[in-house]
């Protein structure tokens, strides 16, 4: 477990190096994610001892959202005059996402 | 009295209550087996309430909670292992994720600024919805840039992530979607990491082209929305 937090943090670290030099637009942590990829593809990192840490992490990646949610309540006054728009406009949205994509991805996938 | 305040203000407080309530509303979710019951859902009003209740200020649960953001920070990086474990089912689809993803991410962009556009909202509003469908970090920044404000996104982002991973696997199972890497893209291209939360639950197909939609889906809209408000201005 130790080694594996070692090498996430670094990689963070990594991330966030890249993601400072390039103009920030693309975090640290979905650079250094990337980043972690290809030094897994090259062998540069062993799989094997990272996998339990990796699992665990992200099977339980719902629960690091609670915070960021419980954030809501510090700026919800922001859009009151707005909120059922900017609601009903998020959910159609999202809903016309879902849809997209996945009908896209299936389309092609039939098409082969 | 003084004991009772160190440990209102100690950092353990904030991380037990985030625990045990995060527990508890994933015990109450598996038991019910209600989309409607999303654990974040769920965990977030409770946590609320309660700080509402004891008087807590925000920035107090803010820095107590501050392990949870670094958690989420390392379970990103974490995703890039399980696209490692994954990557060799989803290689010969490469092209049609990249296409879907884009399609998805002009239809995202499009949806948000037409429909805010006719309700005559803000332009500073709308700069702030327009990318809600993308990772917290990514969106906040892509706010910024154009002009929006990043707590205004931040709370679309959670409200749109948890919609998203409820009403999905419905909208998928309507849709009669079967692809494993369609119902993945679908989940994360629409509702970031609290989709692929839910997409890893689905499996671990469709939980690593998930976590991969994050990236793309997040790059995409990042390139476009300066795009889409130069073609508008």
């Amino acid at each position: 477990m130790i080694y594996g937090l070692f090498i996430l943090s670094v990689f963070y670290l990594i991330g966030t190096f890249i993601s400072k030099i390039t103009g920030e637009i693309i975090p640290g942590s979905v650079i250094g994610m990337l980043v972690l990829f290809l030094a897994l593809q090259l062998k540069i990192i062993n799989a094997d001892k990272l996998r339990k840490t990796a699992n665990s992490l992200t099977k339980n990646m719902a629960l690091f959202f609670v915070p960021v949610g419980v954030g809501i309540m510090a700026s919800i006054h922001l859009i009151t005059d707005y909120l059922s728009i900017i609601i009903l406009t998020c959910i159609i949205s999202t809903l016309l996402i879902i849809t997209t994509v996945a009908l896209i991805q299936q389309l092609f996938e039939k098409w082969k | 009295m003084e004991i009772i305040n160190s440990l209102y203000n100690s950092p353990f407080l904030i991380i037990s209550l985030t625990l045990g309530v995060y527990l508890a509303s994933t015990w109450l979710y598996k038991k019910i087996k209600l989309g409607l019951l999303h654990p974040v859902l769920v965990s977030v009003t409770i946590i609320i309430l309660f700080l509402k209740l004891t008087d807590i200020p925000y920035n107090t649960y803010k820095k107590g909670s501050y392990i949870f953001d670094i958690l989420l920070d390392l379970s990103v990086v974490a995703l890039g292992f399980i696209l490692f474990e994954q990557i060799n089912s989803i290689k010969k689809y490469l092209i049609s994720i990249f296409t879907s993803v884009f399609v998805g991410s002009i239809i995202g962009i499009i949806s948000v600024i037409g429909l805010l556009k006719i309700m005559d909202v803000p332009e500073i509003i709308i700069s702030s919805i327009t990318p809600k469908s993308v990772t917290n970090p990514i969106a906040i920044r892509i706010s910024e840039i154009t002009g929006g404000l990043p707590p205004i996104t931040a709370i679309v982002v959670i409200f749109t992530g948890i919609f998203g991973s409820i009403i999905g696997p419905y909208l998928l199972k309507y849709l009669k979607i079967k692809s494993k890497i369609a119902k993945g893209l679908a989940m994360g291209s629409s509702a970031h990491g609290i989709g692929t939360a839910r997409a890893i639950e689905m499996g671990a197909v469709e939980g690593a082209i998930s976590g991969l939609a994050i990236g793309i889906m997040g790059f995409f809209t990042a390139t476009l929305i300066p795009f889409f408000q130069w073609l508008l201005s």
